[in-house]
């Protein structure tokens, strides 16, 4: 029984991997590709872990496979968020679906951190207000 | 057939295997197509990731745990390169 739970979830994992790298391929956008890229295979790695844990089932096996877990969900939003944060200051194009970018809408988020992209944004609103 | 001794656990390993293999492929595609340098950071942090789970497969494969210490330290190192690559690329876009 344990055998048949172990096999489901590597089978599993390996096809939310799949999906991912699939949903990498196929997405029109950086951001919406970051968004298969993160999130799924971390979810895979955790389900194939959890089969490695169950197929051991020894202490030092599931410290180490839960030590590598946390450390996937805790540092792969991370590294998304600043691989995400530094393509938007790059000036990677959006989606032509793309229906909201809150950052366009409030530069001072960007002018704060002195980036090129934020002080022209700043630098426009500052001319439209001197315009009035 | 050469297939004939491996467990049930065991043949779930080899299929993850394949499967994963094909994802590599997929994912390396990305990496030489992406049109812009995040995407490439993008694909790169997938394989490693990828790599993770290849090497969980191998551990079950092969009823071998030291194969763990290298999923370790493949999550440090994907982790690392990663935040590194972002911090350049944002220092390039400030000037």
């Amino acid at each position: 029984m344990m055998e048949v739970l172990v096999a489901i979830l590597l089978v599993l994992g390996a096809v939310f991997y799949l999906i991912s790298a699939i949903g990498t391929l196929r997405f029109p956008d950086l951001y919406i590709r970051m968004h298969a890229a993160t999130k799924a295979s971390a979810f895979a790695s955790g389900l194939m872990l959890l089969g490695v844990i169950l197929h051991f089932g020894e202490w030092a096996v599931t410290l180490e496979s839960l030590l590598i877990i946390a450390f996937v969900f805790l540092t792969a939003p991370i590294a998304g968020h600043m691989i995400g944060r530094a393509a938007y200051y790059l000036g990677t194009p959006l989606w032509d679906g793309t229906v909201v970018d809150e950052l366009k809408q409030r530069p001072e988020a960007l002018r704060r951190e002195h980036t090129g992209r934020g002080e022209k944004a700043g630098e426009s609103k500052e001319s439209h207000n001197a315009s009035h | 057939m050469a297939f004939e001794h491996l467990t049930v656990v065991q043949h779930a390993a080899l299929i993850a295997l394949g499967i994963l293999n094909i994802a590599a492929a997929v994912a390396l595609w990305r990496l030489l197509r992406g049109p812009t340098l995040p995407d490439r950071v993008i694909a790169l942090d997938l394989i490693a990731s990828i790599v993770i789970g290849m090497i969980a497969a191998y551990a079950v494969l092969t009823n071998l745990k030291v194969m763990l210490n290298a999923a370790v330290i493949i999550a440090l190192i994907s982790f690392l390169g990663t935040v590194a690559m972002a911090r350049y690329l944002e220092r390039g876009a400030r000037q």
